[in-house]
């Protein structure tokens, strides 16, 4: 892999603990770099507001999700019982909500677990194959013991050598330039 | 009133607990004349009363035997205010007193001659016999005392003797594990004898279930006004945080669901079913006007709490949870109304006297026993100062 000729994806800053993480992560946001990332072994208590992260948009996706559940439940249940296939179940009129509570309730679970999960992969971006970190090898312990920050190229103020001072200047060890695949 | 920044007590707060006294005497005074002028009526109102109050003590005993069964670090600052109102459990024995006083207009198992007359009731008379049942109230409340008392005076100790070994609670721990399966024991056997006899030929076994999910609602809408009332002066604004705010809040949430769950559970197993000796509770909560106070409970402690509390913002605003907080122990006391009266006045009309009867008996009760609270809790420190998790309590923030 020869690097001259790539292009600069981005710049990776090791740190050893996480006290050092958060306040090199509030340096950046006060900055007004957008395109970065922490990596941590394990989550770090207080790293989304020193990261300037707003609150998740997952919550009300949940919501609707629900909603819907909620729904094509009571639907589904209205179409079978009061429509398609008129059945006396024990006396009690084809409609009866509290028939139809329980699986309404389940799938009402059932679209909000849904919406949990492919929100989250799709609000962070996933599934994706690979990253220019991953062809950093210092970064192989991020699984392990220690804590980076990867400043991404696509961030509007990205300027290689800057951006290598200044993580530098927020106690950042081993900078190092991150290189796109062959 | 003052808060010592070296002790954590409040200095000159004895006002509050006079003015429960002065509201509680006059309440008794009212009482007085309503059990002479209109007894059976008074019985009921009383029995409201009283259930709501004990519930709210019993949820603070829960609550701090859960605090200590799960070892939990958020709840830390609010322990002592749970375990002032365990504290003052005890004194709801003598509250008791009137119950089995007006035993007879309450309970209808409780007449010889109607169980002469009914043949059910005599299977039951075993267990629903009036001597029993004073027997067994008395046995409910020397474990509320006993669990109440020892893990209250342990909290004590440490406060001035330090735990830096943790060994205070450690103990304080073990007594939770064989509490709480007495407590979960003896509030579901307390809530047949006192409620679910009062319609002696209905049964249903999660009834126990659900006077505990209103329990625990209404002492987590307590505290929050407790402390709602202390930031108002100036105290524990530092300690007491937002963030606690946000999980009184997710608490009020979560067993709002669950009390629905309870409910409706007890509901639709019965509706299935569809056998007359159990449809008949609820029958007697449709006919009349009964219909409009079923489903102001459906969406007053459904509905309403669920839409409001779903989302983060109102568990992290404070007139929000204010607001709910209240809301949800008017709920719960209409909860307790609506299991309670319909064996009394079939069809729900308005009326004056009942509304007094109410309020008095609301009074009464609740002022001597809020005083009783209020004198335990300015007794002491009004947070453990020696517990080993206060500091990481107080620093607690939601990820």
């Amino acid at each position: 892999m020869s690097n001259s000729t790539h292009e600069i994806e981005g710049v990776l800053a090791e740190f050893s603990n996480p006290y050092e993480l958060l306040k090199a992560a509030e340096k950046i946001r006060d900055a007004g770099y957008k395109k970065f990332d922490c990596h941590s072994p394990f989550p770090v208590h207080g790293l989304d507001a020193a990261m300037g992260l707003k609150p998740s948009k997952l919550g009300w996706f949940v919501a609707m999700g629900g909603a819907t559940g909620a729904a094509v439940a009571l639907l589904m249940q209205w179409w079978m019982s009061a429509v398609d296939y008129k059945i006396v179940t024990s006396g009690k009129p084809f409609f009866s909500f509290q028939a139809f509570v329980p699986i309404t309730f389940e799938l009402t679970i059932l679209f909000s677990a849904f919406t949990v999960v492919f929100g989250m992969l799709l609000l962070n971006l996933l599934p994706r194959l690979n990253h220019p970190v991953f062809n950093s090898e210092q970064f192989k312990k991020v699984t392990d013991d220690s804590f980076f920050i990867s400043l991404m190229a696509d961030d509007p103020q990205f300027n290689s050598e800057k951006v290598k001072e200044f993580l530098e200047s927020t106690g950042g060890k081993n900078v190092e330039e991150l290189n796109a695949d062959e | 009133m003052k808060l010592d920044k070296q002790t954590f007590k409040l200095d000159r707060a004895t006002g509050i607990g006079y003015f429960a006294i002065f509201a509680g005497i006059i309440g008794v005074a009212v009482c007085i004349f309503g059990f002479k002028k209109f007894h059976a009526q008074f019985f009921y109102a009383y029995l409201t009363s009283y259930i709501f109050w004990v519930t709210i003590g019993l949820g603070g005993l829960f609550f701090t035997l859960l605090h200590h069964l799960v070892d939990a670090t958020w709840s830390v600052v609010l322990r002592r205010m749970t375990e002032s109102v365990m504290a003052a459990l005890p004194i709801m024995l003598v509250f008791f007193i009137p119950v089995c006083l007006g035993m007879d207009e309450l309970y209808h198992w409780s007449h010889a001659e109607a169980v002469a007359h009914d043949e059910l009731l005599q299977h039951k008379s075993a267990w629903l016999n009036p001597k029993l049942f004073s027997i067994r109230t008395l046995i409910y409340f020397v474990i509320w005392f006993i669990f109440g008392h020892f893990l209250y005076k342990i909290s004590i100790k440490q406060d001035s003797e330090g735990d830096p070994e943790q060994k205070l609670k450690e103990k304080m721990r073990q007594i939770s594990g064989p509490g709480m399966l007495l407590f979960a024991l003896s509030i579901t056997f307390a809530a047949f004898d006192w409620l679910m006899s009062l319609d002696p030929h209905w049964y249903s076994t999660i009834f126990g279930v659900y006077i505990f999910a209103g329990s625990l609602l209404s002492i987590l809408s307590f505290i929050t006004l407790l402390v709602v009332f202390l930031h108002k002066n100036n105290i524990l604004n530092e300690e007491i945080s937002i963030e606690h705010f946000h999980d009184l809040g997710k608490l009020i949430f979560a067993f709002t669901v669950f009390w629905t769950y309870i409910a409706f559970s007890q509901y639709f197993l019965i509706w299935y079913g569809n056998i007359p000796e159990e449809t008949v509770w609820y029958l007697h909560r449709w006919d009349g006007n009964w219909y409009k106070v079923s489903l102001f409970i459906v969406f007053g402690h459904f509905v309403i709490p669920f839409l409001v509390l779903l989302s983060r913002v109102p568990k992290r605003n404070i007139t929000m949870m204010t607001v709910m907080s209240i809301w949800m122990l008017v709920i719960h006391w209409v909860d307790l109304y609506w299991i309670i009266l319909p064996n009394f006045n079939h069809h729900f009309h308005f009326s004056l006297i009942e509304s007094v009867l109410n309020i008095a008996t609301f009074l009464a009760v609740g002022g001597l026993f809020f005083a009783y609270f209020w004198f335990t809790f300015i007794s002491q420190s009004i947070i453990p100062i020696n517990d080993p998790k206060l500091k990481d309590s107080i620093k607690f923030v939601n990820s």
